[in-house]
């Protein structure tokens, strides 16, 4: 199993760790039973705007990196663009993943969802 | 950069006065050991004399030794071996749920067969009870085969007090002993074992070799079908070189396995007591005495094995871990759920094995780095001291699906 260098790059210096402080939307998936937790934070405007995104991950080197880019990814996207932002973007953008590693892509866009969701419910 | 290896239990570096003496068989001792000229017979003679140098070191005749492709295949056979030419006395065996996967998958596929196989369980720190034991021995029990030490954990297993229940009771003991040769002394006719698995590539030695010792009189069927090589016993052309440097390794780990022995444990002891006391949250597995010299397992709390490996490789260490992530499964260690840990601790586990070249430099700079590295992994990590895993968070949150 090879990493590529994107994703050695992001899991040494990821982009976005912690908690972002005025957070209005934070998902979180993945069980530690699985071995990998993905939380993210998103900061959206009254325009419906990710102004800024943040994570917390438990997990291997392609959960990191797969956090770090897919919060890099959809901060200044609307609520509506991130909605669609796929698992195989942030992979893309990585410049692949090893198989095995993919369900961690799928994690960061699973938690992406989770965060618009928390945020739109909070709204309504 | 430097590299630290750490990672012993896996593997290790071929001694060079190990390559010294099996070179000169790739080219010039190239003969077929079965061929009656020259060229064979020197080749003859040269296994013949590590058949001896293996012998000795555990204290057999070298009538006894028969030479595999690994420890694996020493596994295979011996327990296929033994169940296949014994089922008509019973089909039941005896082992632990912390053995090699040589061994559990063997002992799965003869369930599969029509074998009953009892797993015994172990305590918190891997060791099993002679009393779970004495309890699992039935009538028609052919067959006990329990690890010498754990690769993962480092425990070691009471074999003697094993061998002398079993033999006791008429039934054949076959160890793994693969993590303990050149780590603590072995003595078959000590141990009371009848069957026991070696590996060179464990002892500075090179992979693809390993033995099986069985004693003698033991009744076993053969694995490997063909010609007549290892006395009609296992087929196939002899691999005289690496059998030639199985012999020098096996002779120099038992030659300064007491120094080796004090070395390593002075250093894993340092290793342990630096990392228990400068980071938080973290815990030993394995018993904190009657463990291998050379290994050192922990599990660090709120993050995950591959996590550390990665950052550990990046600045020159390598080690192991019982993460799902990097045993390309989705579960974690079998043995360290055997303890007791739960998945999402077991997946934070870090394995550490010192071997006979390691410093006492590398150790200092191994636990510098690695309180390092474990903070800025928790920094990272959703989960603390102050929130802790929680079950119902993740109930309600679409469970993942691998």
């Amino acid at each position: 199993m090879e990493y590529t260098d994107v994703v050695m790059e992001n899991f040494t210096c990821p982009k976005h760790v912690g908690e972002l402080e005025d957070a209005n939307g934070v998902g979180q998936v993945g069980s530690p039973a699985c071995g990998d937790i993905m939380k993210i934070f998103l900061r959206i405007g009254d325009d419906d705007i990710i102004q800024d995104a943040s994570f917390k991950t438990f997990g291997c080197g392609a959960a990191v990196a797969s956090s770090s880019m897919a919060t890099d990814m959809i901060i200044g996207k609307s609520i509506e663009e991130a909605a669609k932002f796929k698992n195989s973007d942030v992979v893309d953008a990585l410049g692949g993943l090893p198989a095995e590693k993919i369900h961690c892509s799928v994690l960061a866009a699973e938690a992406i969802q989770a965060a618009i969701e928390d945020y739109k419910s909070k709204k309504a | 950069m430097k590299r630290i290896y750490l990672d012993h239990a896996a593997t290790t570096p071929v001694d060079p006065s190990v390559v010294e003496v099996m070179l000169p068989f790739f080219t010039e001792g190239y003969g077929n050991p079965s061929s009656i000229y020259a060229e064979g017979r020197a080749a003859k003679k040269a296994i013949e004399a590590a058949r001896l140098q293996i012998a000795t070191a555990i204290n057999a005749s070298s009538s006894e030794i028969y030479f595999t492709g690994s420890g694996s295949e020493s596994d295979n056979w011996a327990i296929k071996g033994i169940a296949m030419k014994n089922q008509a006395k019973g089909k039941h065996i005896i082992t632990t749920t912390i053995e090699h996967h040589a061994v559990l998958h063997t002992c799965e596929y003869l369930e599969k067969q029509g074998f009953e196989v009892t797993y015994l369980p172990v305590d918190e720190y891997g060791l099993i009870s002679l009393e779970d034991l004495k309890k699992a021995i039935r009538k028609d029990t052919i067959l006990v085969t329990i690890m010498f030490a754990n690769n993962e954990i480092g425990t070691v297993e009471p074999i003697k007090a094993i061998g002398e229940i079993v033999k006791e009771k008429g039934i054949i003991f076959h160890t793994d002993a693969v993590q303990a040769l050149g780590n603590l002394p072995v003595d078959v006719k000590d141990l009371n074992v009848d069957l026991l698995s070696l590996s060179a590539h464990k002892i500075y030695g090179p992979k693809g070799i390993g033995v099986l010792y069985i004693r003698k009189g033991v009744p076993i069927d053969n694995l490997i079908h063909g010609g007549a090589q290892e006395r009609r016993k296992r087929a196939g052309t002899e691999n005289t070189a690496e059998i030639v440097a199985f012999g020098k390794a096996a002779e120099l780990a038992v030659q300064h396995l007491e120094d080796n022995m004090i070395h390593m444990k002075t250093l894993r002891d340092v290793l342990i007591k630096g990392i228990m006391e400068k980071i938080p949250q973290v815990r030993l597995n394995g018993h904190p005495e009657q463990r291998l010299p050379g290994n050192a397992n922990f599990c660090f709390d709120y993050i995950e094995g591959e996590s550390i490996l990665l950052s550990l490789d990046i600045i020159g260490i390598a080690g192991s871990s019982g993460s799902a992530c990097t045993s390309g499964s989705l579960d974690p260690s079998h043995v360290l759920l055997a303890i007791g840990l739960p998945a999402g601790v077991a997946h934070g586990s870090l394995r550490l094995s010192i071997g006979k070249n390691t410093t006492m430099e590398d150790i200092h700079y191994v636990v510098d780095n690695l309180v390092v590295i474990i903070e800025r992994l928790r920094k990272m990590s959703p989960i603390d001291a102050n929130c802790p895993i929680d079950d119902a968070v993740f109930a309600k949150a679409s469970h993942h699906q691998h």
